[in-house]
């Protein structure tokens, strides 16, 4: 999954030190956590890492909707592996954050006030046991379209951590289109559900990339700190040329009657998502904003419980090894 | 961080289906195949529910690496789940894969522990429940590991590693938690006395656990309880917790007869396969 939207900071740093920053960027260095760097680029990559780690957990929430009905153990234990993968992504997004200077407890707390977001996609209904390989196959294909370049990014941590996530999530859309070949080749209430599920997923699939260039007013910055690598539309562009072909394979429609290649430019011509139904998803009034968000709302307060008893035990076990060093001399 | 490959039974469907069999007569009760079949469900079963309760967690749990650990352990446990199955399928020779024996079986036809059905409950009475199987568990493996069938023996072999794994962590936590703040204590400690009554069943045998005993195919239950009693009462007293004094046991799950719980969970698990019969996934 991946961050969508991020607002990138004005910075307001010595030009000589911005200017020296720029120069290691354009050389194709990599930005550690001790060097120094602008307020403004900390800030925008702590809300870009930050939305992809939020992204995950979240994540996690529409696939574990159906992994107490996988419909064979195999299944069962495909969808196990790719969420504890994707908890395991959370996991050293969130590391990859705090080198920053934020602590996951912080981002945490933004992420169920609603200040930072995660992916609206996961706003969107798992409805049939078909979207599950929908999500692998269009909303882990359009994650990675988006995270390969960023295995280039400037920030060191960043870029490390989207080396091994990459790997995964193309294994993850692998599992996502086999399982969807499946269904797409079965009986012909299964491929209904397949076509059902691509009908659904297809627009916000492509509304992963964000506003379209025109409209995007956060990027320019980004791109020249190498925190985005390639535009909204571009990737939009190259995820339409990879999927198409795959769908017709599977002998699914997508759901576009505009769809058409265009040898010009070498790519498929495609309709607009509703660009409307995008900022309302946003601002909160997608299919399943509240339920994801008052999923993780009370995972969080139903485990304070079980956190604050790890944090006394282990104020104990320091204070009884202390007593017993003491002793001991 | 996947491990897939390992849960895989690529040859247990084959073996299945080579094995044919299909008009074949159901295995007369009381015939050493029959007890194998059964013996084999229980291992199976057991490990199914308790996989699928695990995994009813997803991205639910308190904190990120917890959510982590349960999904690692609900894989373990359906792997372990294909292999038992799958075996138990190959024995029976009518021709059911594992999968049949999981999505296509009523609740009277399900042999595992009462204990693994028991309802999530808080995160606390997961755990608990965990820790007090896993004990269990181990132990069983480990003289299933000496099997006189070979192939209980490798599968044991394999789970073993896995679930060494899985009583360290529950241990670990049950004492974190019982011997943490008033309230995790408090927590813990109702968990205990909630699912104790369930502890009991795995160490009562019936006829089958004799046969299968004598032959030397699974070890008599009777004869892991001083280990289970030993990790128990360790770690209970590490955990400031106190073992009930009951030993009242629920039994029946193992025969069949189960709580109200299990059919709602085979509801949701077996749903998409009784809805579609003729469909493959």
């Amino acid at each position: 999954m991946y961050a969508q939207m991020v607002k990138s900071e004005a910075a307001n740093d010595d030009p000589a030190l911005l200017a020296a920053f720029q120069a290691r960027i354009d050389a194709g260095e990599r930005i550690e956590p001790k060097d120094w760097m602008p307020d403004a680029y900390r800030k925008t990559l702590i809300r870009q890492i930050g939305q992809h780690a939020h992204s995950e957990i979240v994540g996690q929430l529409p696939e574990g909707n159906w992994i107490t009905r996988a419909p064979t153990l195999e299944r069962k234990a495909i969808l196990l592996a790719k969420v504890q993968d994707e908890a395991g992504h959370g996991l050293y997004l969130y590391c990859a954050a705090e080198t920053l200077g934020v602590t996951r407890d912080d981002l945490t707390e933004q992420l169920l006030s609603g200040r930072m977001k995660y992916s609206s996609i996961f706003n969107y209904p798992t409805l049939t046991w078909a979207d599950i390989g929908a999500v692998g196959w269009l909303v882990d294909g359009a994650a990675i379209m988006n995270q390969v370049p960023l295995q280039r990014t400037s920030f060191g941590p960043y870029a490390r951590a989207m080396v091994r996530i990459c790997k995964e999530e193309s294994f993850h859309q692998r599992q996502g289109y086999d399982l969807i070949t499946k269904m797409a080749q079965g009986t012909a209430e299964q491929k209904a559900m397949a076509q059902d599920a691509l009908n659904r997923f297809w627009y916000p699939s492509l509304m992963m990339f964000g506003p379209s260039d025109k409209d995007s007013v956060h990027s320019t910055q980004s791109m020249a700190w190498k925190i985005k690598i390639n535009t909204n539309d571009e990737l939009r562009q190259k995820f339409v040329d990879q999927t198409v072909p795959q769908a017709k394979y599977l002998g699914l429609t997508v759901p576009d009657e505009n769809l058409k290649w265009n040898d010009d430019k070498d790519g498929w011509d495609f309709s607009e998502p509703d660009w409307n139904e995008f900022y309302d998803v946003l601002k909160g009034n997608g299919p399943c904003n509240t339920d994801r968000l008052s999923a993780r709302q009370k995972a969080w307060s139903d485990g304070a419980w079980f956190r604050d008893g790890l944090m006394a035990h282990a104020k104990k076990a320091e204070a009884r090894r202390v007593a017993a060093k003491v002793a001991a001399e | 961080m996947p491990s897939l490959p390992d849960v895989m039974t690529p040859d247990a469907a084959q073996l299945a289906q080579a094995a044919g069999g299909e008009g074949r007569a159901p295995l007369e009760t009381g015939s050493p195949e029959h007890d194998l079949f059964t013996g084999l469900t229980r291992l199976g079963d057991t490990t199914l529910i308790l996989g699928h309760r695990v995994s009813e967690w997803c991205g639910l749990a308190p904190v990120l690496e917890e959510d982590i650990a349960l999904a690692n352990m609900a894989l373990d446990l359906i792997g372990q789940t294909q292999l038992w199955l799958g075996l138990a399928g190959e024995v029976e020779g009518r021709g059911r894969d594992a999968d049949a024996l999981a999505f296509r079986r009523d609740g009277w036809e399900f042999h595992n522990l009462l204990l693994v059905e028991r309802p999530n409950g808080d995160f606390g009475r997961t755990l608990m429940r965990q820790f007090l199987f896993d004990a269990y568990h181990l132990p069983l493996l480990k003289a299933l590991e000496g099997s006189t069938n070979p192939r209980i023996a490798e599968i044991a072999a394999k789970a073993g590693k896995e679930v060494a794994y899985h009583v360290e962590r529950s241990a670990d936590l049950v004492i974190r938690l019982g011997d943490g703040t008033d309230e995790s204590h408090a927590r813990m400690q109702s968990s205990l006395d909630a699912l104790w009554g369930y502890t009991g069943e795995a160490f009562i045998g019936d006829a089958v656990d004799a046969r299968l005993g004598e032959a030397g195919v699974m070890p008599a239950p009777e004869s892991l309880r001083s280990d289970w009693d030993r990790t128990v009462n360790a770690v209970l007293a590490e955990a400031t917790l106190e073992r009930p004094a009951s030993d009242f046991a629920h039994k029946g799950g193992k025969q069949g007869r189960h709580s109200e719980h299990l059919g709602h969970l085979l509801t949701s698990m077996q749903w998409l396969q009784r809805s579609y019969p003729d469909a493959t996934w």
